[in-house]
């Protein structure tokens, strides 16, 4: 496993190398055109050593290999002794595509191996001035890297489209292409030694394009007691047989001509295997320059910067507010359609500026294969883990929320959810389970889903704990929809498991996971089906730090209620009051609504102004609506969303804070703790 | 933080410059190298739902400041017109955080050795609230421990 400081260089390796690629496609089009471009050509080669640097500090050898034998083309370019010429151009531009290959790999896999003695051996030729005889691809003496270890078949070359062309090509050139198979001593002390005399006495009059297993094995020993060797040269099988033969302690066991097509037809067509053995076709394509767009510059930052960024982009959105405003009572035109320029590119701005911050969440996700197989082990429970869509993008803050309510829903999965695996046999279900955790975007919101093919939630039990806790009537439960019941599983006090274990803990609940995703604007649901598994969504806003909210005012006092609380406002009379159990509710469309006073449930000094209608917002505070009395309402707005501070923090009610266009500080209220 | 709370001053005597104030009749220091700027009164708003001595917040150009009340906490008595009343704000850590006093009288430069510990309790205040007594000339000032008063009392 890659070591969190590792990866963080990874980062900043890639995105360099990438950087470099860009520059290095974009002057080299420019050196095409203008072969005399000196500036192009220096940009050309400091990109190519740096990228060399870069990639043998982090030990990836293939492609530092690569770039090495690139910079001696180059350098030859620079001292005049080559030509930049249409075949100078083509090689670098493959190599070119070739270092992308390796750069992909290296994201994707961490690993950066890939057989580039085809392009080595262009550049080679190229080097030595037969710029002519570069596009007849002749290989050059050197040593062939296969790009996987080989099994334990005989013989597994990994041939790709250009070797089997180059061998096509030798042949029509009255070369032989000989297969070797090569068996060294057992008792031999000094293997490596052995293979490199064989290597030695073939290259004199040949070329060993392919070796198995690779060559840098074979020079560090690690063979058993043979190889094979893909061989060719001018001289008859006889006579390589008879050569190899001549060195003490290694036999050659069978020297006969290559077969392609026998090659061929033991070819498994696997596409992923030839995707990766197969670097050369995949570059082709790409050969010419277009693909330089792709290509994108990138610089790192400070998040603070960015947060500090969006802090200034929150007030310019404020006073963009106030701008609007004295543009309605002005009456100016020519102040207005200013104002409605501003006004696009504040919210250009801004969603610039919102994209900027979003990180994907596989910062979150990654963290989880170790944590889910650690508890799966410990749990005695077999489980095939798999994660979707970690490329889904999230605000920071976010992100920052969501780490510990998934670990909660992840244990819960594998410690309620998964059976034993006995117990999934006997169910008739494979033993081994499956937890699933996938993320997407849909709209404005970003879905998170838990989902495992466990044992379901028991309804009944539910309901019998429900009842026994007292959280619903019996007569209640008997009425309750399916629906209804699966959402006591949040309800703070509940837990289904039979008995408490390490894994979830005491005292925390989903009803903690709720709150906490309510506290960041998310919500979160359960479906289930007993005996077939479960699966929790979560559904979070993209963004926290700016909100559309509804102020109120309420006596001297005004306060922001985000407009996602918000159902809709009414205006009501006195007479519409009611009073149920000494709680103050209106009938609204048929439907009982309880009224909270906001001057009361926040101490607001002053009395209530006299007036024939009260104005009421009314509120979801979950899937539970309620009406609360304001003074007035002032309207909707685009708010961004301060903190109180550390000093402040955890006051029911309160969600933070603005800073409004006069300079005032607004409270934005919290409905989910407000009653 | 440990030793900034229990610092006693008595030992060196090195020179410290503080912020002299008036707070209900007494005059009070605090150490300028946690003041962050004197400010005059500010428009407040009113934290509902918290201890009756936070104030509220005020605005610091775009930053949102916690204001508590002194007054409140160690029950002085008020003093002095609002027009001498000022707002100090301190920076301590990370964390803003704001105080009003009565009036601020002027920046001291004290020797060390001038100040002498107390476990003696003034009003609200118990004795890690103070850092010390300094006696200058006729004047007599508490040095506050304003990190205890206005963090480690709050945080939450």
């Amino acid at each position: 496993m890659t070591t969190i400081d590792m990866s963080q260089y990874l980062d900043v390796f890639l995105e360099e190398s990438r950087e470099h690629l860009a520059n290095l496609n974009r002057c080299l089009l420019e050196l095409e055109q203008q072969p005399h471009n000196g500036a192009a050509l220096n940009e050309i080669f400091r990109a190519a050593h740096t990228l060399k640097g870069m990639s043998s500090t982090m030990g990836f050898e293939d492609l530092a290999d690569l770039t090495h034998h690139m910079e001696d083309v180059l350098s030859s370019l620079k001292e005049a002794v080559l030509e930049v010429n249409g075949q100078v151009t083509d090689v670098l531009f493959r190599c070119f595509d070739r270092i992308q290959i390796m750069v992909e790999g290296i994201e994707r896999e961490r690993s950066g191996e890939l057989d580039n003695s085809d392009l080595v051996a262009l550049l080679e030729t190229l080097k030595s001035g037969d710029s002519q005889a570069a596009a007849l691809a002749e290989p050059a003496p050197v040593p062939a890297r296969a790009a996987q270890a080989e099994g334990e078949a005989p013989v597994r070359f990994e041939l790709n489209d250009y070797d089997l062309a180059l061998i096509d090509e030798a042949r029509n050139r009255g070369f032989k292409v000989l297969l070797l198979e090569v068996e060294v001593d057992q008792n031999c002390a000094m293997k490596t030694v052995r293979s490199f005399m064989v290597f030695k006495a073939l290259e004199s009059e040949g070329d060993i394009t392919k070796a198995a297993p690779p060559v840098q094995d074979l020079e560090d020993g690690k063979f058993d007691s043979g190889f094979s060797l893909l061989y060719v040269t001018h001289l008859n099988a006889e006579e390589v047989q008879r050569r190899i033969n001549g060195i003490s302690e290694v036999r050659a066991n069978s020297v006969k001509e290559f077969g392609l097509d026998e090659y061929q037809a033991g070819q498994v067509p696997d596409q992923a295997e030839a995707d990766r053995g197969n670097p050369a076709a995949q570059a082709q394509p790409a050969d010419n320059g277009s693909k330089v767009q792709k290509f994108k510059q990138k610089v790192r930052v400070d998040i603070e910067k960015l947060d500090e960024m969006m802090n200034l982009v929150g007030e310019l959105v404020m006073h963009k507010g106030r701008l609007e405003q004295i543009g309605l009572i002005s009456k100016n035109s020519e102040l207005e359609e200013t104002v409605e320029q501003v006004d696009r590119i504040t919210t250009e701005l801004q969603s610039v500026v919102m994209k900027v911050r979003m990180v994907p969440i596989e910062q979150v996700f990654n963290r989880f294969p170790r944590m889910v197989r650690d508890l799966a082990k410990e749990l005695g429970k077999e489980i095939d883990f798999i994660m979707e869509g970690q490329e889904t993008e999230l605000d920071r803050t976010v992100i920052d929320e969501i780490g510990d309510p998934l670990i909660h829903l992840l244990r819960n999965a594998l410690d309620h959810g998964i059976e034993l695996p006995q117990e999934r046999l006997q169910g008739g279900k494979p033993g081994r389970g499956m937890v699933k955790l996938s993320a997407r975007h849909e709209g404005n919101n970003v879905y998170i889903e838990v989902e495992d093919d466990g044992r379901g939630i028991n309804l009944e039990r539910v309901l019998e704990k429900a009842v026994n806790k007292g959280l619903i009537s019996s007569r209640e439960a008997e009425q309750i929809t399916a629906e209804e019941a699966f959402r006591l599983v949040f309800t703070p006090g509940f837990s289904t498991a039979a008995e408490v274990t390490d894994v979830s803990g005491r005292g925390v609940g989903l009803d903690v996971v709720k709150a906490k995703m309510e506290a960041i604007g998310g919500e979160i649901s359960v479906a289930s089906k007993a005996g077939r598994g479960t699966r929790f969504t979560i559904k979070l806003p993209l963004t926290l730090a700016i909100i559309q909210a509804l102020t109120v005012s309420v006596g001297e006092e005004i306060y922001a209620i985000p407009l996602s609380n918000v159902d809709e406002t009414t205006m009501i009379s006195d007479q519409d009051i009611k009073m149920v159990q000494n709680q103050e509710v209106i009938l609204l469309r048929g439907k009982v609504l309880p009224l909270y006073r906001l001057r009361s449930l926040l101490d607001v000094p002053g009395e209530a102004p006299v007036q024939e209608s009260t104005y009421v917002v009314v509120v979801r505070k979950a899937d539970r609506q309620a009406g609360l009395v304001v003074d007035a309402l002032i309207g909707q707005h685009e708010i961004v969303i301060k903190s109180l501070g550390k000093l402040l923090s955890g006051i029911s009610g309160l969600a933070g804070a603005i800073v409004a266009g006069d300079g005032n500080v607004h409270l934005i209220l919290d409905v989910a703790s407000l009653f | 933080m440990q030793a900034v709370e229990n610092k006693s001053y008595s030992d060196s005597k090195q020179e410290m410059q503080v912020v002299a104030f008036q707070l209900g009749l007494e005059e009070y220091a605090v150490d300028i190298i946690n003041v962050q700027e004197i400010i005059k009164l500010h428009k407040v708003t009113r934290i509902p739902r918290t201890e009756p001595y936070v104030e509220g917040v005020i605005n610091l150009r775009g930053n949102i400041i916690p204001l508590f009340n002194l007054h409140t906490k160690f029950k002085l008595p008020a003093r002095g017109s609002s027009e001498d009343q000022r707002i100090i704000v301190f920076q301590l850590d990370d964390i803003k955080a704001a105080i009003i006093v009565d009036k601020v009288s002027e920046v001291l430069h004290i020797n060390t050795g001038d100040i002498e510990a107390t476990d003696h309790v003034y009003q609200g205040m118990n004795a890690s609230h103070i850092n010390g007594i300094a006696k200058i000339e006729d004047r007599i000032l508490i040095l506050l421990n304003i990190y205890k008063i206005l963090i480690n009392d709050n945080i939450r």
